[in-house]
């Protein structure tokens, strides 16, 4: 073997390990895709993240000669960063609550927009993208990243309920985008400075910092004034962001696995995005430039019917003999804890031959399939879950619809009433049921703000009380029925 | 011998758009059961960015770029390891009627469960 073949064999190694990489990164979403092969497919995705990993150590071999001296260090750096950030990660990962996950979700993502940023930095800082094209590519995703980053901050405080209000203030939008063109008016200073080798205003340094500032303070002003009830469509664009730097951050590099992966990330992230916001009935551009719920000053008609409420124990009892029952959980069961009594409930009264499905709302939960997530918890098989399509047409010849948790997802004025903010969003047919039983910690509104009419049908009954407590009530009734259960 | 090759342009637009399209395609089949593990899932999977986070902290040579190098390889380490974890807890828990469930309180409830979801036993007496 001749020296230069031997020279070329770590780039080699990288290169087919990070092709082996994108390959699964790409096998794995896809068995993502599906229930009965998704546990394996992020398993098949980690196997492409740790020989990309431990193959990059290669990169050691064919390092700048700058950077020679420092390499041991470097190597030392690297490996006390990958164990601390790892391991830190994956041990919050690990022990976080399942209604937490909303907001982990976004932290992580946070630090994938930040260290695409950081790349970005190290270039710049050093010089190392060379020529017009390299530069603007990576000042691109430079901004992307950094907003991926404090807008992820953000929107993880306010999921945490650290950040409490939407902070919003007049002409705010105006504010957003003078932000945005001194940004890019500062991008642009950077690349013809670093041309021209020559620096007027500012020095190279300074102005890169001034970039990576305005950047931060423009992810932070985005998310500020969105409302904690459309952040699962934030995260998802910051989602698609974080991809996307790391792809353009992939070119600078010259990676191709960073590029596959970023793009196929951006684009799953957009579609993921657009799909949310469908069945929240909110658009994208909705979401991101106007204040929910400020335009929905409404007034609704008189409401016909009374509020009916009943005691845990008898709507126990009537599901117990009814044939068949549908339940629509919703985040108060979350916030509850309850997914565990119910399901409790729910063997019980498949114990006593009772039909029983759980019909979930795209976007029941704070991030759409969460409550399938949470309920999959719970230990509910995921056959007994259904989807709003697929159960929509079963509520008119079911007996018992139970209402747990949930409220703007089943109100009927999505279907009717023209002047409500929520009209168009699809809903799940509750009304339809013969009898509705709603689960209520008491008379108050959904996240919406909007007055139900579902609940005041001659059909339904009001079972006020924590979701939880309520379910204890449901159980103790039924087993006080003595009736042998099947097993 | 030199395998060293380089992207250039075109190329990368290329890639850029058939990366893109399989990304849409991949998740236009997923339903809504799985929405939030998959958006769990592409975040773990843009964690790659530790690579690049390695390759500029070996290649750093003043002490700014190993301060921004090694918080680089930090957070992208974070983005992995907490979306791997994250995504796998999710999708384990995610378990068809016949195996018994994952949540250890409901370990026992299996054979009850298995013994009524077909027969009709006993019903209003």
């Amino acid at each position: 073997m001749d020296s230069s073949l031997l020279a070329s064999l770590p780039s080699l190694g990288i290169g087919a390990a990070d092709l082996a990489a994108a390959l699964l990164f790409m096998y794995g979403l896809h068995r993502m895709s599906s229930p009965a092969t998704a546990s394996s497919g992020i398993f098949v995705a980690g196997i492409g993240m740790a020989v990309a990993v431990l193959a990059s150590f290669l990169y050691a071999f064919d390092v700048n000669s700058a950077a020679r001296p420092d390499l041991w260090l470097n190597m030392g750096l690297a490996v006390v960063a990958l164990a601390l950030g790892g391991g830190v990660a994956w041990w919050s990962g690990r022990t976080v609550a399942m209604t937490a996950m909303p907001q982990m979700v976004a932290l992580y993502n946070g630090m994938g927009g930040g260290a695409a940023g950081a790349i970005a930095a190290v270039e710049l800082f050093g010089g190392k993208a060379q020529g017009t094209t390299a530069l603007i590519v990576t000042l691109v995703g430079a901004l992307i990243g950094a907003v991926s980053l404090s807008g992820s901050l953000i929107a993880w405080a306010k999921l945490d309920g650290v950040i409490k209000k939407p902070l919003r203030f007049k002409a705010q939008q105006v504010v957003n985008g003078l932000v945005l063109l001194v940004t890019l008016a500062v991008g642009a200073y950077v690349v013809v400075a670093s041309e021209e080798k020559a620096a007027t205003w500012l020095t190279i340094p300074a102005s890169i910092y001034l970039f990576f500032a305005c950047a931060l303070v423009l992810g932070i002003l985005m998310t500020l004034p969105i409302g904690g009830a459309d952040m699962p469509v934030v995260i998802s664009i910051f989602n698609a962001f974080t991809g996307l730097a790391v792809g353009l951050e992939g070119f600078v590099l010259q990676n191709p696995a960073l590029m596959i992966a970023g793009m196929v990330v951006g684009a799953a992230g957009l579609l993921l995005t657009l799909l949310m916001a469908k069945a929240m009935n909110r658009s994208v551009s909705n979401v991101v430039f106007s204040n929910f719920g400020a335009a929905s000053k409404h007034k609704q008609g008189k409401i016909k019917g009374e509020l009916k409420p009943m005691q845990p124990g008898d709507a126990g009892i009537a599901m117990r003999y009814a044939s068949s029952v549908i339940i629509v959980p919703g985040y108060g069961l979350a916030v509850s804890q309850g997914q565990g009594k119910l399901y409790e409930f729910v063997k019980l009264l498949q114990a006593g031959g009772v039909s029983v499905k759980f019909a979930v709302h795209p976007v029941a939960g704070r991030m759409p399939g969460q409550m399938d997530v949470l309920l999959a918890e719970a230990g509910v098989p995921y056959d007994m879950i259904f989807q709003l399509e697929d159960i929509n047409d079963d509520f008119k010849t079911t007996d018992v619809a139970l209402v747990i948790g949930a409220n703007d997802v089943v109100n009927p004025a999505a279907r009717s009433d023209k002047g409500s903010p929520i009209f168009g969003m699809p809903i799940l047919n509750a009304d339809q049921a013969k009898q509705v039983f709603v689960v209520k910690r008491g008379e108050g509104k959904g996240y919406a703000g909007i007055v139900n009419t579902l609940f005041y049908g001659d059909n339904c009954h009001m079972v006020y009380g924590d979701a939880q407590a309520v379910l204890v009530q449901m159980i103790e009734a039924v087993r006080g029925l003595g009736l042998p259960a099947a097993a | 011998m030199d395998f060293h090759i380089t992207i250039g342009g075109f190329v990368a637009l290329y890639i850029f758009m058939l990366a893109a399209f399989a990304g849409w395609v991949i998740i236009g089949h997923v339903p809504a059961i799985l929405h939030t593990p998959l958006m769990s899932g592409s975040n773990f999977v843009h964690g790659i960015v530790v690579v690049g986070g390695i390759y500029a902290l070996l290649n750093a040579s003043t002490v700014q770029e190993q301060v921004i190098g090694f918080v680089a390889v930090l957070l992208g380490a974070g983005n992995a390891a907490g979306g791997y974890a994250v995504t796998d807890r999710m999708l384990a828990m995610f378990k068809p009627s016949g195996k018994a469930a994952g949540h250890a309180a409901h370990a026992k409830a299996g054979v009850r469960k298995s013994a009524n979801v077909k027969s009709l036993p006993r019903k209003k007496r």
